[in-house]
C-alpha cells in the first residue's frame, strides 16, 4: 500500500496537478507518524510513510493548507473523509485548492497493545510481526486494533477525486455498548467513574488541537477571559467546565474520528461524552451523521416545532 | 461554622426580556411570594443562554440554574428558543451523564401575562433544590463562602 500511495504522490507532483502532498512521515518514534507536506519526489521517496500506524487525521491541516495557493493533495482514509466533507460543509477548506486521494482502510494499530520494548513492526496480511528487545514475536492485526478502528463506523470514502483500493460501506459496530453501559449507573456512579478519568486531565490541549471540529480562530480556551484559557486546571470544577466546553463545542459537528481520544496523553475516554451526544441527537431528532453529506441541517442549527422538552433528561432518567 | 443553620438554595434564573423578565415583573407586582434566593438575570432570549453561563452560575455558589423563556411559537425573535430548547436538553443530558444531579438544572416557558407561573416555578424549583441540598459536584471550592 505504501508504495502505491507513494508511486500517485510522485505522479500527482511531476505531471503538475498539484504542488504539495500531505501525508505522514515518522515522528519521535516509528509508530508515531506525524502529518507532513512534501514538495519533491525525493522527500517522498526518503520520508513518506504509511502503515498501521497512519492513524493521524489529516482533514484539519487542509484549513491552513488549501488557503496557501497552489494545490496540495491529501490521503483521506474513510473516518478522514466525514472530517473533510464536515470542513467542506461548514466553509473552512477551499475545495478548489484540494485533490482528495481516498485510501482504503484496514485499521490501524495501536503501539499500546504490541508489549514493551517493540523496535520494529512489520505487516504480514492478517498478522503483524513484531521485533521486540526480547526476540519477534507474531500479533494478531485485530489483536492490536486501535479502540476507534475496533468499532469503525464506516469504512467508505464519502468523498475524493481518486481512489486507491476498494471503496467501503458502512459497517456494524458497537460504538455506543460503552455510553450505555455507564447510561445503566446510578449519578453517583457515573459521577465518580468521571472523577476518575477527568482528574487525570492535565489540560495539554491536545484533544482540541487535533480535532478537525475544534478548529476555530480564537478558542474560547485561549481567551482570557473565560476562566478556562489553556492552563491545569485548578479544581474538579474547571476540569469538569473544560471537558463539558469542549464536548458540547463540537456537538452536531463531531464525525466521531477518534483522534481526541487517540493523542490523550492521559487516556482519558474522551470519545464517550461525544458518543453520548451523538446517541441522544439520534434518539432525539432522528438519525444524524457529521460529515455524511453536505445538504443535511446539522442538529443545533435546526429544530422542529415538536421537539421533546429538555424535561425529558429527567423523565428517562437519563437518556 | 454555624451550624443547624438552614439550607436556603441559591437559584440563578435566565429570563429572557421580553416574556419571562415581565412575567417575573408581573409576579412582583402581584406581590406574589417567590424565594428572596432566586437572582434573576435577564436575557435578551432564551437562545442567548451560553451553556458556560450555566456552568459559571454553578461555579459561583448556584445551587439550581433555570432558564424561562417565551413558550414556543411566541419567541420575540420568532425561533430562538426552538434552538435553545435542543441545545439545553443535550446539555442537560450531558451533565447528567457526568453525574451531576439532573434536578438542578430546568428549562420552564413563562409568558409575560404568567405572573402566578413564574412563581409557582421558583416556588417548586426552589423546594426541588433545598431537598437535594447544596450543589457539591459542580462547586468551585475557590468560590465557598462558608
Ligand atoms: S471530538 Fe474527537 S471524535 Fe469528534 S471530531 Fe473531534 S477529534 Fe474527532
Ligand atoms: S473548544 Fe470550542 S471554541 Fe475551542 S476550538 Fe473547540 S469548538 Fe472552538
Ligand atoms: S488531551 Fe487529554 S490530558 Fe490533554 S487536555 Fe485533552 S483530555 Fe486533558
Ligand atoms: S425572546 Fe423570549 S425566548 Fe426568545
Amino acid at each position: 500500500m505504501q508504495e502505491r500511495l507513494k508511486q500517485k504522490a510522485i505522479q500527482l507532483l511531476e505531471n503538475g496537478t498539484v504542488d504539495r502532498i500531505l501525508g505522514w512521515k515518522t515522528g519521535e518514534f516509528f509508530y508515531d507518524l506525524t502529518p507532513a507536506v512534501f514538495t519533491t519526489r525525493e522527500q517522498i521517496e526518503k520520508d513518506f510513510v504509511f502503515n498501521v500506524f497512519s492513524g493521524a487525521n489529516l482533514s484539519k491541516y487542509l484549513i491552513a493548507e488549501s488557503r496557501k495557493g497552489g494545490k496540495i493533495a491529501a490521503f483521506i482514509k474513510p473516518c478522514d473523509s466525514y472530517s473533510f466533507q464536515q470542513l467542506l460543509k461548514e466553509h473552512r477548506i477551499w475545495r478548489d485548492n484540494v485533490f482528495v486521494v481516498g485510501v482504503q482502510c484496514d485499521g490501524m494499530c495501536d503501539a499500546a497493545k504490541l508489549g514493551d520494548g517493540v523496535l520494529s513492526v512489520k505487516e504480514d496480511g492478517e498478522n503483524l510481526i513484531v521485533e521486540t528487545l526480547y526476540g519477534e514475536k507474531t500479533v494478531a492485526k485485530a489483536d492490536a486494533l486501535a479502540d476507534r478502528c475496533a468499532s469503525c463506523k464506516s469504512k467508505k470514502i464519502v468523498i475524493f477525486d481518486e481512489l486507491i483500493g476498494e471503496q467501503g460501506e458502512e459497517t456494524e459496530n458497537d460504538r455506543f455498548g460503552e455510553v450505555a453501559r455507564l447510561e445503566a449507573m446510578t449519578p453517583e456512579e457515573r459521577y465518580e467513574f468521571w472523577r476518575g478519568e477527568l482528574s487525570r486531565c492535565i489540560r495539554c490541549n491536545a484533544c482540541r488541537n487535533v480535532c478537525p471540529a475544534c478548529s476555530c480562530e480564537k478558542c474560547v480556551f485561549d481567551n482570557a477571559n473565560s476562566g478556562v484559557r489553556n492552563k491545569a486546571a485548578a479544581d474538579s470544577f474547571e476540569e469538569n467546565m473544560f471537558h463539558i466546553i469542549r464536548a458540547f463545542h463540537v456537538t452536531g459537528r463531531c464525525t466521531d474520528c477518534g483522534e481526541c481520544s487517540r493523542v490523550c496523553p492521559q487516556n482519558i475516554p474522551l470519545h464517550l461524552l461525544n458518543r453520548k451526544m451523538i446517541k441522544d441527537i439520534n434518539e432525539l431528532y432522528g438519525e444524524y451523521q457529521a460529515g455524511a453529506d453536505m445538504d443535511t441541517k446539522p442538529p443545533l442549527t435546526n429544530y422542529t416545532v415538536d421537539d421533546c422538552e429538555p424535561s425529558i433528561v429527567h423523565e428517562r432518567g437519563g437518556l | 461554622m454555624p451550624v443547624n443553620e438552614e439550607f436556603k438554595p441559591t437559584i440563578v434564573a435566565f429570563c429572557c426580556n421580553w416574556c419571562s423578565y415581565a412575567g417575573a415583573d408581573l409576579s412582583g407586582t402581584n406581590r406574589l411570594q417567590y424565594p428572596a434566593n432566586v437572582k434573576i438575570i435577564r436575557i435578551p432570549c432564551s437562545c442567548r443562554l451560553n451553556p458556560m453561563f450555566i456552568l459559571r452560575a454553578f461555579q459561583r455558589g448556584a445551587d439550581g440554574v433555570i432558564l424561562c423563556g417565551c413558550h414556543p411559537g411566541d419567541c420575540h425573535y420568532t425561533t430562538g428558543n426552538y434552538y435553545a430548547r435542543r441545545r439545553m436538553t443535550l446539555l442537560f443530558s450531558m451533565l447528567d451523564f457526568l453525574g451531576i444531579e439532573r434536578e438542578r438544572t430546568r428549562v420552564e416557558w413563562v409568558s409575560a401575562a404568567e405572573g402566578a407561573k413564574f412563581a409557582a416555578t421558583m416556588n417548586d424549583f426552589s423546594a426541588t433544590i433545598h431537598k437535594l441540598g447544596p450543589n457539591r459536584r459542580l462547586e468551585d471550592l475557590r468560590c465557598r463562602k462558608d
